[in-house]
């Protein structure tokens, strides 16, 4: 019996396939994320857009919240370490999350060098923007990619930039000779024998989700028809006029994206969604989706 | 060519896909009660079992399956699929709607968490001689088994991981995960004899 393979650890990413995680921040809101129908839920102090208007360092979660949490729904509970910060994450494999992100939404604790993933029984899921960042994580050991957007805007812009970026250069190295793979890596940026999977397999070698910028069912069936495997809520859900009512439409929505009848059916009646940020009125140095390197 | 669906509300609908497909069978992916029509068999995949039978409630699935459940319709549940095929849950979410049928009690994430997720050869007569490659998430494990139920897999400490009743079976672990589509075979198999006894 072995634990913490890939197989083990990138399995359970394919098993959320199809479903919505969502950030909760109490155990009542993780509850009610439960209730509604999440596939997981993400463990936070503060949701991004909270985040986004405290200011200041943005750390790993009290140890204590995300046992509450844990302690309140069945379901998978993940929770956000900094970037490169390795030992908060080892904290968070220490009292049991069941996936870690090291997430760019959270102050970055190392401006050159992601976690070694690879030293961890817990899987980790990580943020890209383009292909090339999503292989390196891979190539670091997580086991699991979600396209960045931008957290805490309630604007869908850069979600659908992000994810399609990374499928549109899926779909070129896919379609690229053989001989042409190696120059491609070294313009990506990207682990050779990764990149070579691409190219076969025209597809990640792991689960990619959408993150950053979800508020509506709409949204939710927008990403997926564009490729997502499933939906990560931040701000979108909790920051809503009707959080329990939008979570489970945004949940619905997921599972018949292709279908416009059920989209508009559970969007009927939600309530204000959350106040969403033009991109362009956030400043440069606020952007979440640029850190990551 | 037989056609076998997989629930497809959520979770890895894709790699029971292949499975069947390298099987053999055409695959047919389900989200509507209509689409059970036609159909030899149905695969629950392996998801979170919560929020499955939500939406199974949610776009009317629960109340046709069962039905079809009872009238002998064979269904293959793993992991979630399993919770979801259980007479009773041990470690139930707040209303969870499971669809039943198999008398068995299943522990939820009996291994633990994440963490404790493993992977395992299983001796499995069923499928042959050669050792079963098994992929186990935040498995359930089966507590209990009714006189009706037949075990057929355990793990090397006795615990039971797979078993089958009628043209119910079930299955801890995930072999969608692997290249061994043996268990895929074997649930055609089923299937078919369901359909046509006088052809086995």
């Amino acid at each position: 019996m072995e634990t913490g393979t890939f197989r083990v650890k990138s399995g359970h990413a394919e098993m959320l396939k199809g479903g919505v995680i969502m950030d909760v921040v109490t155990a009542d809101q993780a509850r009610i994320a439960e209730e509604a129908g999440a596939v997981a839920v993400m463990a936070l102090e503060r949701v991004p857009s909270d985040i986004r208007a405290h200011g200041g360092v943005a750390r790993m979660s009290d140890p204590l919240l995300v046992e509450e949490i844990m302690n309140a729904v069945t379901i998978p509970v993940m929770a956000k370490c900094r970037i490169g910060h390795f030992a908060e994450a080892q904290v968070l494999q220490a009292i049991g999350v069941d996936y870690i992100d090291e997430s760019e939404v959270l102050t970055p604790a190392d401006d050159n060098f992601h976690i070694d993933k690879w030293d961890f029984t817990v899987p980790f899921v990580c943020g890209a923007r383009n292909l090339g960042e999503a292989l390196r994580r891979i190539g670091e050991g997580a086991a699991m990619i979600r396209t960045k957007g931008e957290a805490g805007s309630g604007n869908i812009v850069e979600a659908v930039r992000h994810m399609r970026t990374v499928n549109d250069e899926i779909r070129r190295i896919h379609g690229l000779s053989r001989e042409q793979l190696m120059t491609a890596a070294k313009d990506l940026g990207a682990p050779y024998e990764l990149v070579l999977y691409v190219h076969e397999n025209g597809k990640l070698p792991v689960v990619n989700f959408c993150a950053g910028g979800v508020a509506t069912p709409a949204d939710a069936a927008l990403m997926m028809q564009l490729g997502a495997d499933g939906i990560f809520v931040g701000s979108g859900i909790f920051k809503s006029e009707n959080p329990a009512v939008r979570a489970k439409a945004v949940v619905e929505a997921t599972t018949h994206y292709e279908n416009p009848d059920v989209v508009a059916e559970v969007s009927k009646g939600l309530g204000e969604a959350m106040r969403g940020l033009e991109i362009s009125q956030i400043p440069e140095r606020e952007l979440l989706a640029t850190r990551g390197w | 060519m037989m056609r076998i669906g997989v629930l497809a509300l959520q979770g890895d609908v894709r790699e029971h896909s292949r499975m069947l497909a390298e099987a053999g069978v055409e695959p047919v992916s389900v989200k509507w009660p209509r689409e059970l029509a036609a159909l030899a068999g149905l695969i629950i995949p392996g998801g979170e079992s919560t929020t499955i039978g939500k939406l199974l409630r949610r776009f009317d699935l629960l109340a046709p399956l069962q039905q079809a459940v009872r009238e002998g319709f064979p269904v293959y549940g793993t992991c979630a699929g399993m919770i979801l095929l259980a007479d009773r849950v041990e470690g139930a979410g707040v209303d969870q709607p499971t669809i039943g049928g198999m008398d068995l009690t299943v522990r939820r994430n009996a291994f633990g968490r994440q963490r404790e997720s493993f992977e395992a050869d299983l001796d499995m007569p069923a499928v042959g001689d050669r050792p079963l490659p098994a992929v186990f998430i935040r498995a359930p494990l089966i507590e209990e088994v009714g006189p009706e139920v037949e075990v057929l897999a355990r793990l090397p400490d006795g615990r039971v991981v797979a078993a089958r009743q009628a043209n119910l079976l079930v299955t801890s672990f995930h072999p969608e995960l692997t290249n061994d589509a043996r268990l895929h075979g074997y649930f055609a198999a089923m299937c078919a004899a369901a359909r046509d006894p006088a052809a086995v």
